[in-house]
This record gives C-alpha cells, structure tokens and sequence, in this order.
C-alpha cells in the first residue's frame, strides 16, 4: 500500500481502479520550413485551433453549462491573441520551428500569469498553457490525446487541463487526484461541481506500475492509497457506504426549512473565514452566515486594512448571500490572535487582558473604519455586525455612538447604506450572560460564543489538553448561563443565536430548542446533520429543566 | 473619446469579462486601450487586459482613437457598465 497526502476539494470516499493520465509531450519530428513555411504552419493550426474550440464550447454548453463552456471562448480569444502571435511570429523570424515558438511563447505568458498576486489570474497559466499545447497539437499533426475509459475510474495526473476535462466521460469518473493545482484549478472546480471526491496537490506523482491499481480517495482527510491491504479496504468499504448513504439521505433536506416537529422554526447559518467560503455554506444550505470572522484581513496584512479592501470583502460574500442575512463580526485580534502591526504590550493573562473590541476602545479609528466598510455592504445586500467579548452595557452605547457617526459622515458624503443595520453583541463573558436583560435593551441580537463562554465560565484554559476531562461542555453553569441570555433577549423581542462550538453538538440540539434560540451557527458540513436532528425534535416536549437542574 | 469607470464586480476583470471587453473591442476600428494603475492595456488583446490584474474598488479608463471611436467608446462603456 502506498499512501499520498494532498489537499482535498470535496469530501466524501472514492474506491475504484486507479487511471494514469500521461500528457504525452514526445512529438514526432517535422522538418523545419523557412520561416515564411513555419508561419504558414502556424496560422493554419490556429484557425483549426479555434474552430475546434468553437465546437468544444457547443459540447460543453449541453453537458457541463454555460460557465464551464466559457472557458472555450476565452481559449479561442487567447488562441487568437495579438501578443501571443508577435511573440510566435519573432521568434520564428529568430530561426525557430513553428511549433517551438508556440511552446516558448505559451510558457512565456503563463509564467506572466504565475507572478500575478492573485490566486485567480494564477490558475489562468494553466489555461494558456493547454492553449499552446493545441496549437502545438495541430502544428505537428499530432492526434487528439483522448482518456479512454472502460470502467468507472480514479484519474490521476499532473492536473488536468479544460479541454481533457470536458471530453471525459462524466459518468465513469469517481475522483481526480492531482501531482499540482490548487482550489482554483479547473480539476478542483470540476470536482465541486460532479460532487466527486478529489485530492490536489499531492506534490508527487504516482508512478505508472500503480495504473489500474485499486485506489481510495478520501476527501476527508486529503488521503490517497493505492494498492491498499484487504483490511484498509475493508475499513473504506465500510466508511464509503455509511457516508453515500447519509449523504444522499441528507442531500434532500438542502433548501428544507430548520423546522421542529411540532413547527417552531430555528435558522441554520454557518461560521466562515473569508468572502470564499459564502459558496461552501450555500452549497450545504445554510440559510445565512451567522459568524464572519473578519480576522483574517488584519492577520494577513502587515499594516491595519483600509477601509476600502475590509467593504470589498464584505460586499462581496453579501452579494454571494443573496439576502441572506451575514452577521460580520468585527474583529476578534488579541489573545491567541495577534497581528504584529497592533504592538499590543505582552499580558500575563492575554485571554484576560486587551483583546478585541477592548483595543478598540483605546484605539477608536479601528472601529470607526471597520463600521464604516461594513455600513457600506449594508447597501450591497442583508448585512448586520456583531461585537464580540462585550461585559458593560456602556460598551455597547460606546459602539452604538461610533455607529452614529459612522452613519452622519457617510450620509453627507453621499454614500449608500442600509440605516436600519442590526448591531449585535456576542455573549461570550459570564458577565454579558447575567447583564443579559440591561444588553437586550441595547442590543439588536444576541450570539453566544460558546468556547470562550466555556472557558471564562469554567476556567478552563480551552488550549490546555490537560484539562480536557474537566472542561465539560455541558456543564450546567453554561447552560444556565445560555438560558438566562435567551429568555432575556426573548422578552425584549430580539433574536438569539449561539455560533460556538457547542451549536453544532447534536446532544444540545433539544436543550436549544427547548430555549427557543432562534439560530445555531456552524461549519458548513455541519449544516445538514443539525437540520437531521432538529427536524426530528418536539420543541414543546423538549425540556430545558433536564440539561440546567 | 474616453471615459473613467470604478469596477463594482467583486473579482474585478477576470477571465468572463475580460473576454467580453476583447470581443467588443475588436469590432471597431478605433485603437481601444484600458489605462488602470499606471498600465496601459491594449483592448483587443486579451493577455495584454487580464494582465493589468484589475480589482474591485480600481478605476478604469478606456480610451478609443479613431475614425468610429465614438461608437467604440459607446459600446465599451455599455459593456463595462452590464459586466463590471
């Protein structure tokens, strides 16, 4: 058994003979013209280049839809580029074959596309690429390479380019593994789309002697064996039949309402890192984003991010929702997550010192300048922000007022914004809990954040694995706690929501609807096992007694 | 003729329209040529404009000289404003 490790862009197990894709780039040798023959030659390729990609994009429109299909028309476009044919032309004038000019050139723009700063342009090399190999292809009289499958398959190889991807065999394909590519690439984007699990990125090739090998993609872990004992296979066996039949079981409640037995509805949204994964959480049927962890654009950059790049951002994921409602919460540095540029002083106790929106008080331009760029996705769909690690009811007046501003400066400046933006506050302190009925009158809505309220509840320091057997989730305390929260936030007719870990934990399920919580927050995979559990609950039967007495 | 134009499409010119933009662009006899962040582009290559590597939140400016560039310039505009 050999075992590979990659990244992986669907979950789920694939078992199936294994297929080595080998891009054959020998090329039979052709005499080289004069120059004036090599441009002919060129020429010639690329109107049968672009004819054929006119008819690949036809196939592609009936079989995989339109924006797969496009990818055609922008290959013929670039087959057909001005700059790719100066490039060919001078280095044919410079005494090379046709096909060797193509070659070079092709590599030339793909390497322009490699050093771009954005993930997406990137992946583009891939595509000029496949371009040259076409007109190559044509160039050398070359026969269409084409995968040919007999039997359902795993494929393998270094990626896979649009134009093998689209002539395959849809329904005999299982899973790709990729040696190279990343989330963007057309393997991955594919894979998303057929629902098929695959691993990219393995950073080694399998080598030949392994084709029609038995193959396991787990798209789980980012795990590929080949050739795998009876007792591996057995065990994949097993796991791939357990989850085909969840998922397709589960796959039906997507676009299901949240909904009780006995008809008390509860919203399932989903806890997200960045713009991205808005796809991941509508894809599982997440009904909105119940947690946007704005972090990582102060994590990632090396000096506070404008204004301008945090609206960009967030306007972007509230257009992916659609109307769905995304709970941006502002940014949560400090503690675990410190940004060098912030030069906060070293604590004794950072869990406990200046974190969060504590910085903000001191350094008021921070909030000011995120309310700001959130105020302004407002207007670009349902958008609403959140505070985190709040313990005074003056603290959220102090947010409220830099709120006010926010809203005086760009009414006079101009600029659209939805004025009626819910403000919310994350109960995450032992002291929001208890205040809960002073922070209902201030508050729009409520969300508890489950670890730290466990932590600061418990003291339990939740990084310390030695403290695993006393950190009791369930703890009674915390659920008192939550309960209290929500009956507060009930009478004030605001909406509760808890985004934690425990969200997700199905023992808890009837506790929260017992407590009526409006909203559980999670993971995207985690969003139609939730909406399993909750459908086959009886809110009214549920006891809330039986998890806080 | 030319006109400025601030990118409202959250991937800003990405393959899609960058294609789009060549298409039209190439119709007209008009030299077309998309200015942002100090690079200038030539519109009817589209190597030439997705390398310009445009973002949400970047100004453009499309320029059309020539004997039809005010039709050019017209249907830029239209295409920019329906796909950006």
């Amino acid at each position: 058994m050999t075992e590979y490790s990659g990244k992986s862009v669907f979950a789920g197990i694939a078992i199936g003979r294994l297929k080595i894709v080998r891009h054959d780039d020998s090329a039979a040798p052709v005499e080289q013209g004069t120059a004036e023959q090599e441009k002919e030659k060129f020429y010639a390729a690329r109107d049968k280049a672009v004819a054929e990609l006119n008819d690949l994009y036809d196939k592609a429109l009936g079989s995989v839809g339109e924006s797969e299909a496009e990818i055609f028309s922008m290959h013929a476009m670039m087959a057909q580029d001005g700059d790719l044919e100066d490039a060919v032309l001078a280095k044919i004038d410079a005494g090379e074959s046709a096909a060797r000019a193509v070659d070079e050139a092709g590599f030339d723009l793909s390497q322009m596309f490699i050093r771009m700063d954005d993930e997406y342009m990137k992946a583009r090399a891939v595509d000029v690429i496949d371009v040259a190999k076409r007109l190559c292809g044509y160039i050398l009289g070359k026969k269409e390479e084409e995968i040919v499958l007999d039997e359902p398959s795993i494929l393998a190889s270094s990626d896979f380019t649009p134009s093998d991807v689209v002539k395959l065999d849809k329904s005999k394909v299982l899973g790709f593994v990729t040696t190279f590519g990343s989330d963007n690439s057309h393997t991955a984007i594919l894979a998303r789309t057929l629902a098929l699990p695959s691993v990219v990125n393995i950073r080694d090739s399998i080598d030949l002697p392994f084709d029609g090998k038995t193959c396991i993609v787990d798209g789980f872990t980012g795990k590929v064996l080949v050739d795998p004992d009876p007792k591996t296979l057995a065990a994949y066996e097993e796991k791939k039949r357990k989850t085909d039949e969840e998922r397709l079981r589960r796959q039906e409640l997507i676009g299901q309402k949240s909904v009780t037995e006995d008809g008390v509805e509860m919203r399932i949204y989903c806890n997200i890192g960045n713009s991205e994964d808005v796809k991941a959480a509508l894809a599982n049927g997440g009904e909105g984003v119940g947690l946007f962890r704005s972090e990582f654009l102060y994590l990632e950059s090396s000096d506070y991010p404008s204004e301008q790049k945090q609206y960009e951002e967030y306007s972007r994921a509230a257009k992916l929702l659609d109307g769905k409602l995304l709970v941006i919460r502002t940014m949560d540095i400090g503690a675990d997550k410190q940004a060098p540029y912030f030069h906060l002083p070293k604590e004794e106790n950072p869990a406990l010192g200046l974190r969060s929106v504590r910085i903000c008080f001191e350094r008021p331009q921070i909030m000011y300048t995120q309310l700001r760029a959130i105020y302004r996705a407002s207007a670009d769909g349902n958008v609403a922000a959140m505070v985190p690690m709040i313990i005074g009811v003056n603290e959220v007046r102090w947010v409220k007022e830099v709120a006010a501003k926010v809203r005086e400066d760009l009414g006079k400046e101009n600029i659209p914004f939805n004025a009626e933006m819910q403000i919310g506050i994350m109960i995450e302190t032992p002291a929001a809990a208890l205040i809960a009925d002073e922070l209902a009158e201030e508050a729009d809505f409520f969300s508890i954040g489950s670890n730290d309220l466990t932590q600061y509840t418990l003291a339990v320091d939740r990084q310390n694995q030695a403290l695993e057997k006393i950190a009791d989730p369930h703890h009674k305390a915390i659920l008192r706690l939550i309960r209290y929260a929500a009956d507060c936030a009930h009478a004030k007719g605001k909406w509760i929501g808890v985004c934690g870990e425990l969200a997700r934990d199905l023992g808890l399920t009837e506790f929260f609807a017992a407590c009526r919580i409006d909203e559980l927050s999670v993971s995207p995979p985690y969003v139609l096992p939730l909406r399993e559990k909750i459908r086959s609950l009886n809110a009214e039967k549920a006891d809330a007694d039986a998890f806080t007495k | 003729m030319k006109f400025e134009y601030v990118i409202k499409d959250s991937l800003g010119i990405h393959a899609r329209p960058a294609g789009l933009l060549v298409a039209e662009a190439k119709k007209y006899k008009s030299a077309v040529t998309i200015e942002a962040k100090g690079k200038k582009a030539d519109a009817k290559r589209i190597f030439a404009v997705m390398s310009l590597g445009v973002k949400c939140g970047d100004t453009i400016c499309v320029v059309c000289e020539g004997e039809d560039a005010e039709a050019a310039s017209a249907a830029m505009k239209a295409v920019v404003e329906a796909n950006l």
